[in-house]
This record gives C-alpha cells, sequence and structure tokens, in this order.
C-alpha cells in the first residue's frame, strides 16, 4: 500500500465515510448537477446565498472517495464565506491540484491534503469536480443578480 | 505452454511497481510486447527501412515484401482465404469507421436498419450512428440478457428485409462474452444482410476462423495482440471489398489521378491511402509468428484455466459483484467486478499500491454499463503471460481496498 497514504489521508477518508453539507437546499440560489462522464463521479450542488455570503451549501452525489470527499471538504470550507471569496478559495484549489506547492497556505486549511492527488493525475478531474460545479453555481448566481 | 517462461520473453513485466512485482493484468486494454517484437521493429529500422510499393530500390525491395508478408501471416492467422482480402488500417476502430464510410454511407438509406449490441465498444456504435446520421438509417442494438449474454429470440424479432447491417463483437470487452457470431451470421444473411465481426478482443487470444465464422467482414488490432500500437486491419470478403467506395482518398490507393478524377487501385491497396504503417505491420508479422509458435489454442487454455481459477479466487472476496458469464469457456480471459458501493477508480488506485494493474472506468462500453445498472467497473484481464500468483495478489490487494474504504454496501 505504499504511497497510498499520500492520497487516501485520514481527513479525506473521514470525509469520504461520514460526508458534511450532504443533503438539498431548497429554496436554493443555485442548484446544479455535473459529473465526469469519463468516470461516472456526480455531483449535485446546492448554495444559499444572504448578504453576498454563502450561508448554506450541501451536496448529493456518488463517485469516488477522492470526489465526494473533496466535496464534502470544499462545503465545509466554503459555507460562511462571501461569494468572491469562494470564488477565490476555488481558484487557489485548482493551483493546488495543478501541482503548486500550496499545501502552507493557511487559507486551504484541511483541503491542502488533498495536494497528494498531485501525485495521480487521473484522480485531479476527481478533486476538481466539486469547486469547478461551485465555480458554476458561483457564476450563474451573479448573473441572475446582474 | 509455460506462462512462467513466455513471461522471460516480455521485458516489461520483469520489474518492480510500488515496491511490489508487476502484476500487469489490463491486456484488453493493451497487450506487452514480447523482446522478438520488439527485436524485429529495431532490426527493421536498422537494416531495411524503406516505403512501401514506391521504391524501386533494394531497401524499398525488402521492406514492401516485408510488408506483404505480414499481410500474408495475418490472412493465415485468422482463416482468411487470400491476403488480398486484409486491409491494414490503424486500429479495429479505424476497421469499424472504414466500413462505416466505404460501405454503409453508399448503399444505406432512410427506413434501413443496422444491429448492433448493447455489450459493444463504442466504436462498434458510434461508426454506425455517425452512418445512421448521414443515411437517415436506425441503429438497434441486441439486448444482454442475464447481464452475460446476447438475446437471440429479441435479435431474430429485429430482422426484416430493412436489416443491411449486422455488426457484433466476437468477445465483449467487459463481460468477456464470446458471442454466438456463426449463429448471428447465419439469421442475419436470411434476411440479406451483410455482417462484421469486431475481433478485437477475439484475434488475440484464441483461434479465428473467419470462414467458420460466417461473418463478410472481421476487425481487430496489433497492439492487443503483442504487436505495436497504430496497427489494426479489416478483413473482408473480395466480392464487397471490390464493389465498395474507397476510404480516404491519398497516394497508393489510385490506378490514375487527373484532375477531374480517379481510377482507383485494386484490393486491398484501394483502402490503404499514404504511407501505410508498414514498421507496424511488419512487427505484426513477428507477433503472429511468436503467437504462432506458441498456439493460440494452447493460449486459449491457459486463459480458461486462468479465468477459471480468477473466478473463483474473487468470488471469496467479501462485497463483490462479478459480472458475465460465470463458465471460463464461455467467455475470455476477462473478469469485471465491483466491490460494494466503492467506486472502480478507488480500486484501480488501490491496488496499483501493490504493483497489481487492472482497468477502472466503463471500458467505452456505457450502454452497457447502464445495462448493468453501474457507473463503472473494475476489469482485470489476462494474456498467454499471466500466473496464478498474479490472480492472487489482486485478491489481496481487493483486501487493502476493503481496509482502507470499508466494505461498501
Amino acid at each position: 500500500m505504499s504511497g497510498l497514504d499520500e492520497l487516501y489521508k485520514e481527513v479525506i477518508l473521514d470525509h469520504y465515510r461520514s460526508p458534511r453539507n450532504r443533503g438539498k437546499i431548497e429554496p436554493s440560489d443555485f442548484d446544479l448537477h455535473r459529473d465526469n462522464p469519463l468516470c461516472g463521479d456526480e455531483v449535485h450542488l446546492y448554495g444559499h446565498v444572504e448578504d453576498g455570503k454563502l450561508v448554506g451549501v450541501a451536496f448529493e452525489g456518488k463517485g469516488c472517495s477522492i470526489s465526494q470527499a473533496s466535496t464534502s471538504m470544499m462545503t465545509e470550507r466554503v459555507k460562511g464565506v462571501s461569494v468572491d471569496n469562494a470564488e477565490e478559495l476555488a481558484h487557489l484549489f485548482k493551483r493546488l491540484m495543478q501541482g503548486e506547492s500550496l499545501a502552507d497556505d493557511e487559507r486551504l486549511g484541511d483541503l491542502a491534503a488533498l495536494q497528494g492527488v498531485q501525485k495521480y493525475p487521473v484522480r485531479i478531474k476527481c478533486a476538481l469536480l466539486g469547486w469547478n460545479t461551485l465555480l458554476e453555481g458561483l457564476k450563474a448566481y451573479k448573473e441572475k443578480q446582474g | 505452454m509455460d506462462a512462467r517462461e513466455v513471461r522471460k520473453d516480455f521485458p516489461i513485466l520483469d520489474q518492480e511497481v510500488n515496491g511490489k512485482p508487476l502484476s500487469y493484468l489490463d491486456n484488453a486494454a493493451t497487450s506487452q510486447k514480447p523482446r522478438q517484437v520488439i527485436d524485429e521493429l529495431k532490426r527493421f529500422f536498422e537494416e531495411d527501412n524503406a516505403n512501401v510499393h514506391r521504391s524501386v530500390h533494394t531497401l524499398g525491395e525488402r521492406s514492401t515484401v516485408l510488408y506483404e508478408g505480414a499481410r500474408a501471416k495475418l490472412a493465415d492467422f485468422i482463416g482468411a482465404p487470400a491476403p488480398r482480402g486484409v486491409i491494414f488500417t490503424k486500429s479495429a476502430t479505424e476497421g469499424l469507421n472504414l466500413l462505416a464510410y466505404a460501405w454503409a454511407r453508399h448503399r444505406l438509406r432512410e427506413g434501413d436498419e443496422i444491429v448492433t449490441t448493447e455489450m459493444e465498444h463504442h466504436s462498434n456504435i458510434v461508426s454506425w450512428q455517425l452512418a445512421c446520421r448521414d443515411t437517415g438509417a436506425t441503429l438497434r442494438a441486441i439486448p444482454v440478457e442475464d447481464g452475460a449474454t446476447l438475446d437471440l429470440d429479441a435479435f431474430q424479432k429485429m430482422l426484416s428485409n430493412k436489416t443491411r447491417i449486422v455488426s457484433v463483437g466476437h468477445v465483449s470487452n467487459v463481460l468477456g462474452t464470446i458471442n454466438p457470431v456463426a449463429d448471428i451470421a447465419e439469421k442475419a444473411h436470411e434476411v440479406g444482410a451483410i455482417v462484421v465481426c469486431d475481433g478485437a478482443q477475439a484475434a488475440p487470444h484464441l483461434p479465428v476462423d473467419v470462414s467458420a465464422l460466417g461473418c463478410d467482414f472481421y476487425v481487430g488490432t496489433g497492439h492487443k495482440m503483442c504487436a505495436p500500437t497504430g496497427i489494426g486491419f479489416v478483413w473482408g470478403r473480395e466480392a464487397l471489398l471490390e464493389e465498395m467506395e474507397p476510404f480516404h482518398g491519398g497516394g497508393d490507393m489510385i490506378s490514375d489521378v487527373w484532375i477531374d478524377h480517379s481510377t482507383w487501385n485494386e484490393i486491398p491497396y484501394k483502402f490503404e491511402a499514404g504511407t501505410p504503417p508498414f514498421a507496424e505491420a511488419i512487427a505484426l508479422g513477428a507477433a503472429i509468428d511468436y503467437l504462432n509458435a506458441i498456439g493460440m489454442k494452447a493460449i486459449r487454455e491457459h486463459e480458461i484455466e486462468l479465468t477459471r481459477y480468477a473466478l473463483e479466487r474473487l468470488a471469496e472476496v467479501p462485497g463483490i459483484t462479478i459480472y458475465g458469464p460465470t463458465d471460463p469457456e464461455a467467455k475470455g480471459g476477462v473478469v469485471s467486478f465491483n466491490l460494494g458501493d466503492i467506486h472502480a477508480h478507488d480500486v484501480g488506485t488501490i491496488v496499483d499500491g501493490r504493483g497489481v494493474a487492472i482497468r477502472a472506468g466503463h471500458h467505452c462500453s456505457k450502454p452497457l454499463m447502464r445495462k448493468l445498472g453501474i457507473a463503472a467497473s473494475a476489469r482485470a484481464s489476462f494474456y498467454l503471460y499471466n500466473v496464478e500468483e498474479e490472480v492472487d495478489r489482486l485478491v489481496e490487494a481487493l483486501g487493502d481496498v476493503t481496509r482502507l474504504l470499508g466494505a461498501g454496501a
């Protein structure tokens, strides 16, 4: 199992086994379903915004441990954060997945545990599914606000 | 045959992956290459390389003789009556597209039907879909029953004078099912349809005799049978090939060219525009020599025994679901499975930690995945060099998956 500890860190497995913010938000300001057609990972993301803050975020989905744990960790991290900050975090996380050494960046918090995914290029899209869905949701929300 | 001896011919197998001996069980995706094939490719480039069918110099002659020799070896390998019915392509996928363009697009019209199956690789679905889109024909699929075999009663009912093409995989890349191609061909011919057989997963693993199968076209690929990538083939009945339009336009496929029109070269060259992958074809010839020296019957028997062992050992794994026929005689050396609700990609990544290479995903067979009610599966697939210890290592590694991610649902 050598090397796998880097990928399947305890915090990731914990989110996989006990996902946070799982469920629906109704009514919501955005809800959208996205998948990785090549591997079958699915995420349905719901968000509720008040005073420019993402006060509610929840997801449903199925797929590999990385896609589901990453989405769960994302919801925990962006809940209560402003829309702009959430977008910034999404871009920061994408840079982490693209191979930048950001593990010490305090803004990432627990998300840094996903750095191990860098070494598994085919799994990066799994880790990004939730985040890309969030970016789309926030964009749609902003457009709706005008 | 002794797989332990055979292994020594494959340099790549002698390595550690993640600190464990490599267990390469992803042969349905691509096979490894024996030293004999690698050496021939190197020898060819160092001694004989020149373009084929063009140059009158000595190297050009040698290269052409070797290229045509490979065609003859391939014809013999699949039981084709003559080499001139064998077209070299870059892959099995290109072979199916060749038929969809050069046969289907010129002969189908609205109301016509193409019949494929629910267990096909996307190449044997989408190629025909595109032809249907361009001609107004309709694509239908023989259903899979019990998650394992084709429903031949449903097939019989599907057939009518509208049926123009029946295209069926010889061996399923996911389930391993060996389809009754001869029966299917007989029924299809009764309504005047032509029969295409996708042999990508069959020709590397069992003796193939296109005459006995009764199909009109047989498609395959080199890289799954110990040859390099970039070389595939289509065998076709000569009368059909003669009446077919060309596929690509270019050099070598013409007889003569004017600015306003051209005439076509004879078969099979009519379908081989441009410089063909001759080095790869010659290496395919070397791969066929290699497989013949061991014997396709012996390879098939080895894979049956290994599959029998794998089915028994895998059945012991808690939470496992195995797809496809359970009789190793009724299937190729392919075992697809899932562990509870654990995603196949997690299974693939974790067993790789023990040096075990398997495929995880939808295997380019999404309609079948949908039919089985799953998003993906893990797949172990065997070849002549695999041994029982590798199955044991897979089973042990599946224990890691359960320890790490739980037993699944």
